[in-house]
């Protein structure tokens, strides 16, 4: 089912080998979705020249504070975008 | 300042050195990129001709284009809604064809400052904007923008009160962003063309904002 | 490379060396160029490997992070590039080691500069 925006969500904490586009300073980090994009061919299966699957693609807002917990100005934020496999409900 | 062009000898017109290109020893990269051009060319992959247009169209993208989309938003309210619902329609009413690149607008207020970075590689509004410059894709800033924005921005002479939250965009997977700066003061009476001539490049990353008048 | 401690030493396996997001790293350089001519055309093969449907932005992304971090270091952008958009169309097969081989030397047999090679055709 489609995350709404405003959704909270976590980002995956998985590390596997290949390519993927999700940053390993957001896995593990919850946020909220602050748009709705997609359907996107996924990026780990167009990169090694497979057909690819068409996933929901959200706008994940991070307060810097969530990511950087030193971060001096706490309710700065980063938005990135994030395929769907990623994200689990927080 | 990272702006600070270093002065060099050989200059372009806009002011930046050209690489060593046309007269200087064959690289081995050199060699590859004609070999593999002629290999596509002979298998029937494109056409010297499509090449040509490639690279024509991309020497035709620069930042007037998106200054231009900027000016048009500061004029006129309904675009600046169109624009901020959907970019890369708006963007293609004024002419400007980004696609396959998905644009998402981000504007500035006096409460919010946006600024785009891609921590993973390189991905720039490329197709509206031109390519990007060097320092776009450099370990520092990709590494640090995600961290320590206003430090960075603080680097390009941006330093911006507290009491403005700082929107970092990180370009990790199908959209591209221009930041819509905002409005200088004192440009009421001036008109389109005259307001995309205050929209630098740097402001429609972020880390800059619009030249007073 | 990063000057960021926690990225110097042994490579953490499970983080990518071109995921730098968050690293610490001197300031931003502010020197830039124009392109030169073949640095374009590279891109626009890249670009138009993609509207033929040989290969997507994401193949491209994926040679140039197996190039690790070395590349990154040594190589221009650019001279990444051209060395990922090789690797995807032997991949691909568009043409063969041995064609690119023969076609190499043809290219360098030319002349000594980048215009004498590729005014050629």
């Amino acid at each position: 089912m489609p995350l709404e925006p405003g959704a909270r969500v976590r980002v995956r904490s998985m590390t596997p080998p290949g390519h993927v586009r999700t940053p390993f300073y957001l896995r593990g980090k919850t946020g909220a979705v602050e748009r709705v994009l997609g359907p996107f061919g996924n990026p780990e299966q167009l990169a090694y020249g497979h057909a690819a699957e068409r996933l929901p693609l959200y706008r994940v807002r991070f307060r810097m504070d969530e990511v950087w917990p030193d971060a001096p100005n706490p309710a700065d934020t980063i938005d990135a975008e994030i395929y769907a496999h990623w994200l689990e409900p927080a | 300042m990272p702006h600070d062009h270093h002065h060099h000898d050989h200059l372009s017109p806009s002011g930046h050195p050209y690489r060593p290109d046309q007269d200087t020893g064959l690289s081995y990269w050199q060699v590859m990129e004609i070999a593999i051009r002629e290999l596509m060319i002979e298998k029937g992959v494109v056409t010297a001709a499509e090449v040509a247009a490639q690279v024509e169209a991309m020497d035709a993208r620069s930042p007037a284009q998106g200054a231009a989309v900027v000016a048009r938003a500061w004029t006129d309210p309904d675009f600046r809604a169109r624009l901020l619902e959907d970019g890369s329609a708006a963007c293609a009413e004024m002419g400007f064809d980004v696609k396959p690149m998905r644009l998402i607008a981000v504007e500035n207020d006096a409460a919010t400052h946006n600024v785009v970075v891609c921590t993973l590689c390189s991905c720039y509004p490329r197709n509206l904007l031109g390519l990007p410059p060097d320092w776009y894709k450099s370990r520092a800033y990709r590494s640090r923008t995600v961290r320590e924005p206003r430090t960075v921005l603080a680097e390009f002479g941006l330093n911006l009160p507290d009491d403005v939250t700082v929107r970092v965009h990180d370009s990790t997977a199908d959209m591209r962003y221009i930041v819509v700066p905002s409005r200088p003061a004192g440009t009421e009476g001036l008109d389109e063309a005259a307001l995309a001539a205050l929209v630098t490049r740097d402001s429609m990353i972020g880390v800059g904002v619009a030249r007073e008048p | 490379m990063s000057t960021d401690p926690s990225r110097q030493g042994p490579a953490d396996p499970a983080r990518r060396w071109h995921d730098m997001g968050g690293d610490l790293a001197g300031p931003v350089p502010g020197e830039e160029h124009d392109f030169a001519l073949w640095e374009k055309r590279v891109d626009a093969l890249v670009i138009l490997s993609g509207l033929k449907g040989v290969f997507t932005v994401d193949g491209l992304r994926r040679v140039l992070e197996d190039m690790g971090p070395e590349a990154f270091e040594t190589m221009t952008y650019y001279e990444r590039w051209v060395a990922a958009l090789n690797q995807n169309h032997l991949e691909r097969g568009t043409y063969t080691v041995a064609e690119l081989g023969a076609k190499m030397e043809e290219v360098r047999a030319r002349g000594a500069t980048y215009g004498e090679a590729a005014d050629a055709t």
